[in-house]
């Protein structure tokens, strides 16, 4: 039989997610062609914002590379708008002149920025938000400074003027409406929110109604006029006040139209052969732009495609606001009514706002600020209709405090059955350690693993063993043999990392009051381990917090003795250039920096420098190119190199290339305490890798990996992880080994403490034997590493931070009389 | 001498620290750290730990203690008492916060000037 043929006009994610239900139910079912008008591959629209803001890069938001579409069979065609549709002889034809006949056609095309038809809308510096051109044309104005003014406030408009703003332009949000987001928030949120931008400098108008664009002369903005006569200079205007369905191609062909492209419960048109999908389409009297809608629209289509009947009857929505730092949510319907109730959550010093609104004893709506982490499980109540008469006292505190789960790690222990597995790699249950201990008299963790293996293997499970062990033995285990964090709990690390996972606490509060801490605020010692726990667990949802960070990572320099700080730009894998050094001596002579050292890690050092310079140093060593070297992280610090076959006459492979590949993948994660790696061109180890953290020697037939040395308070030699062949296959072993450390070190304990801890078979095994679980940790860091790669420096060059480099005042001694 | 009869000199805004942070200000007599908890209480205490003469204002702010970031010692931002193992104490100086402005005790002021 001859496949079908399906065309699909669009590539935006819909009709992305569409061929991947597609691909799964039937390979073979269909040819595929898509015609795209952006000249690229498939990218999630979603995180646009994140590009704009400079936390993540185009390549980062590729959702289907050019490979996907070879590797499906799939036909797209770049930069080829539609123009004409033959719904007779069932063909498509670009503008381009390209043409394909279909069997089925699915229109995706999305929607069009609305445009407010203000004078001087065409000027040069008008732009939209839609899509990544326009993210590009922002980013550009944004290296020229100046004030950007954004009409609109609601989603988009907001996510623009956030990302302009941390571009370093002056940003002003000009919106119609009294409050901010009105569509989603109702005024108190929306007035927090509006605060909220304020305090990060962003000049908010509400109740602005703009009226001319004005014209420098050349063609180009110069202004804009509001109605009462107001007048904000700017360098470009961006209009974010909406969306529109573009439907004009379906209207052309003469399919039904309404605001968008009408279609069925089954997602067809007038026209049966062909169907309509995501922000082009109206259903039921409803246009979507928000993506979960879209994804359901997806599978309908997919199973329709293949002879299904299936439906879609519309959606609730729920919105997050993408402003790094600001924590946003919103879902149903919340307007206020005589037959509806409300529950509301202020926390003023927690900058916490939650309300739920009831009708019938089910939410039908909810808006939470400052705290969003039950907003999935307060939609899902929503959405399925759930009645919250049982738990409507606690309700809006959230999840956590529902079902009354026992609070004493020890009684929970207590309460599990004979054969609970404990520990999981090695399938030891609880009736087998219990039976051991009373049996052979065992006293000591050890004793267990010895007798058992129970928690002998990757070790999470040590704290469950050791609560056993209490629970079995009472007062004759010795529970000072856990050693608590710190003061404020009883709990070890171990427990606390493994507690932090199973009851999902995702913020320093959360587990300090879930965990029963006995201080309040916690000390210096567990509130960075616990702020490092919260970004290697949770890394895209946990905010950092940067006053439990030690000095030296809350401004990225380090504190010396004297309360001045020492900068250390990076050199990727220790590699410089004449340019470099000419714009370190120009800092050392401007900033009259008494010493410059040469570290052992391969960089070079600034030592004595004020801490109100640090901006202006970074600014001037960023103009050449220089980020952060993060010499004072608990974090991937040097990779060190020697210059490998480069130039050596010994050198087996390009131990320097190798280096640099490394440091760039691998810079600006963070860790339990820091890491330090090398890589050595042959077994001579000019670069010392066989001290390091992680080491490579290089050889012959490939890559030796080493790991868990040591040559500080201790000196030890590395263990070999073992031998790969290809230089991805070194990074993708390193990676995973940090990863899995990442995950289980406790804070401050280095590689080869851990490795001692969790055994070193264990670790060769995982990463080196099991390569579904090393290709997961590598997975795992990868993703991590989306929120971690922005360099620190550049981000306070542009403003972030300024409180931390400025005196709040200064007094004259006469001024205290 | 009580609150309402001392005269006070405004630093500032109680938004300009952040909470659980210190800013500096700067004097004549050598920088104050200024203290804010989680709680929004300030407190102001001379930037200088009595060990090694460390930065209080950049020390981690737990509680209503902060502790040095040279050496880890820990002080009562109330009093200025070291606490734990450690003696030594810095000065405080009296502190406040009256519509949303944080304000210094100006005799406090006066005193560490002489």
């Amino acid at each position: 039989m001859t496949k079908q043929k399906l065309v699909i006009i669009g590539n935006g994610m819909a009709p992305g997610r569409m061929l991947e239900h597609l691909f799964e139910k039937d390979r073979d079912a269909y040819e595929v062609t898509i015609f795209n008008a952006e000249p690229r591959v498939n990218y999630n629209r979603l995180m646009l914002s994140p590009v704009l803001s400079g936390e993540k890069t185009y390549e980062d938001i590729i959702t289907h590379g050019d490979a996907w579409y070879e590797e499906h069979g799939v036909t797209l065609h770049k930069s080829a708008r539609v123009s004409e549709i033959d719904r007779i002889g069932k063909t498509v034809t670009s503008e381009s002149g390209v043409s394909a006949p279909y069997d089925k056609l699915v229109i995706a095309t999305g929607s069009n920025p609305f445009i407010i038809p203000l004078p001087g809308k065409d000027l040069d510096g008008v732009l939209t938000y839609r899509d990544l051109d326009d993210v590009e044309k922002m980013l550009d104005a944004a290296k020229r400074g100046g004030r950007a003014v954004v009409i609109g406030g609601g989603l988009l408009g907001l996510e623009a003027a956030a990302g302009l703003k941390m571009q370093g332009m002056d940003v002003t949000v000009l919106h119609l409406m009294p409050t901010l987001m009105e569509r989603q928030l109702d005024p108190a949120a929306g007035f927090l929110l509006e605060e909220e931008f304020k305090r990060r400098g962003i000049d908010v108008r509400t109740k602005a109604n703009s009226h001319e664009i004005v014209d420098d002369g050349t063609g180009k903005v110069k202004a804009i006029r509001l109605d009462d006569g107001t007048e904000i200079e700017a360098s470009i205007v961006v209009m974010a006040v909406g969306i529109r369905p573009s439907a004009d191609l379906a209207k052309e062909m003469s399919l039904d139209t309404g605001r968008g492209v009408l279609v069925g419960d089954d997602m067809r048109t007038s026209d049966p052969d062909i169907f309509a999908l995501g922000e082009c389409v109206e259903h039921r009297g409803m246009c979507y732009g928000l993506v979960a809608p879209l994804y359901e629209m997806a599978e309908v289509i997919a199973e329709n495609l293949l002879g299904g009947a299936s439906e879609y009857t519309g959606s609730v929505t729920a919105t997050k606001l993408k402003v790094t730092g600001v924590d946003l949510y919103s879902a149903g319907d919340f307007a206020e009514g005589d037959d509806r109730e409300e529950i509301v959550l202020r926390d003023a010093a927690a900058g916490v706002y939650k309300r739920l609104v009831l009708k019938d004893n089910k939410i039908i709506g909810a808006v939470l600020y400052g705290e969003t982490a039950d907003g999935p499980w307060f939609f899902d109540l929503l959405k399925k209709q759930s009645d919250v008469s049982e738990m409507r006292e606690t309700l809006i505190f959230g999840q956590a405090y529902q079902g009354g789960a026992p609070l004493d790690p020890t009684a929970a222990v207590a309460a599990l059955p004979d054969d609970a597995e404990i520990c999981g790699c090695n399938g030891v249950c609880k009736g087998k350690i219990v039976g051991a201990i009373t049996e052979q008299g065992l006293t000591s963790l050890d004793d267990v693993r010895a007798h058992t293996k129970a928690s002998a293997s990757c070790g999470t499970c040590t704290g469950l063993v050791e609560q056993l062990m209490q629970v079995t033995l009472g007062e004759a285990y010795n529970p000072a043999a856990v050693t608590p964090m710190c003061g404020c709990t009883h709990l070890g690390h171990s427990d606390v990392r493994r507690l932090i996972k199973s009851k999902g606490l995702k913020t320093i509060p959360q587990v300090m009051q879930e965990l029963e801490w006995t201080s309040s605020g916690g000390c210096a010692k567990c509130r960075p381990a616990l702020n490092y726990y919260l970004v290697s667990d949770w890394p895209d949802e946990y905010a950092d917090d940067y006053q439990s960070r030690f000095i030296n990572e809350r401004v990225h320099a380090n504190i010396q003795k004297d309360g001045t700080y020492s900068v250390v730009p990076r050199m990727w894998g220790g590699m410089t250039s004449s340019t470099e050094l000419r714009a370190i001596a120009d800092v050392v002579d401007k900033f009259d920096i008494p010493t410059v050292k040469v570290t052992g890690g391969q960089r070079i050092d600034m030592l004595g420098i004020r801490k109100e310079d640090l901006p202006e140093v970074w600014a001037d060593l960023g103009k050449a190119g220089f980020v952060s070297g993060h010499a004072y992280a608990k974090g991937l610090r040097t990779v060190k190199t020697c210059v490998g076959s480069d130039w050596c006459r010994f050198g087996t492979q390009d131990s320097t290339g190798l280096g640099v590949k490394i440091e760039k993948f691998m810079w600006g994660s963070w860790t339990p305490a820091k890491v330090k790696m090398a890589v050595s061109g042959c077994p001579r180890n000019c670069a010392e890798a066989t001290c390091k953290d992680v080491g490579v020697i290089c050889v012959d037939s490939g890559y030796e990996i080493h790991f868990a040395g040591a040559a500080g308070l201790d000196i030890k030699g590395t263990e070999v992880l073992g031998l790969v062949k290809t230089e991805e296959d070194a990074l993708e072993h390193i990676v995973a080994v940090t990863q899995m450390y990442r995950e289980q070190g406790h804070y401050l304990e280095r590689i080869y403490k851990w490795a001692k801890r969790i055994g070193y078979d264990e670790i060769r095994s995982q990463i080196m034997e099991d390569a579904e679980k090393r290709k997961a940790y590598f997975d795992r860091f990868v993703f991590s590493q989306k929120f971690a790669q922005v360099d620190p420096w550049s981000e306070r060059v542009s403003g972030k931070d300024k409180h931390e480099f400025r005196p709040m005042a200064v007094l004259q001694a006469e001024a205290a009389e | 001498m009580n609150a309402e009869t001392r005269n006070w000199v405004a630093i500032g805004d109680l938004s300009d620290i952040p909470r659980e942070g210190a800013r500096v200000v700067k004097t004549g007599a050598g920088c104050i750290a200024v203290f804010r908890t989680v709680e929004d209480e300030v407190f102001a205490l001379d930037d200088r730990c009595p060990h090694k003469g460390g930065p209080l204002s950049q020390g981690i702010v737990h509680g209503t203690s902060v502790t040095c970031p040279l050496h880890n010692w820990v002080f009562d931002l109330a009093t200025g008492l070291a606490r734990g193992a450690d003696e030594g104490s810095v000065p405080v100086t009296a502190a406040r916060v009256e519509n949303g402005k944080v304000l210094l005790a100006a005799d406090d002021l006066a005193r560490r000037a002489r």
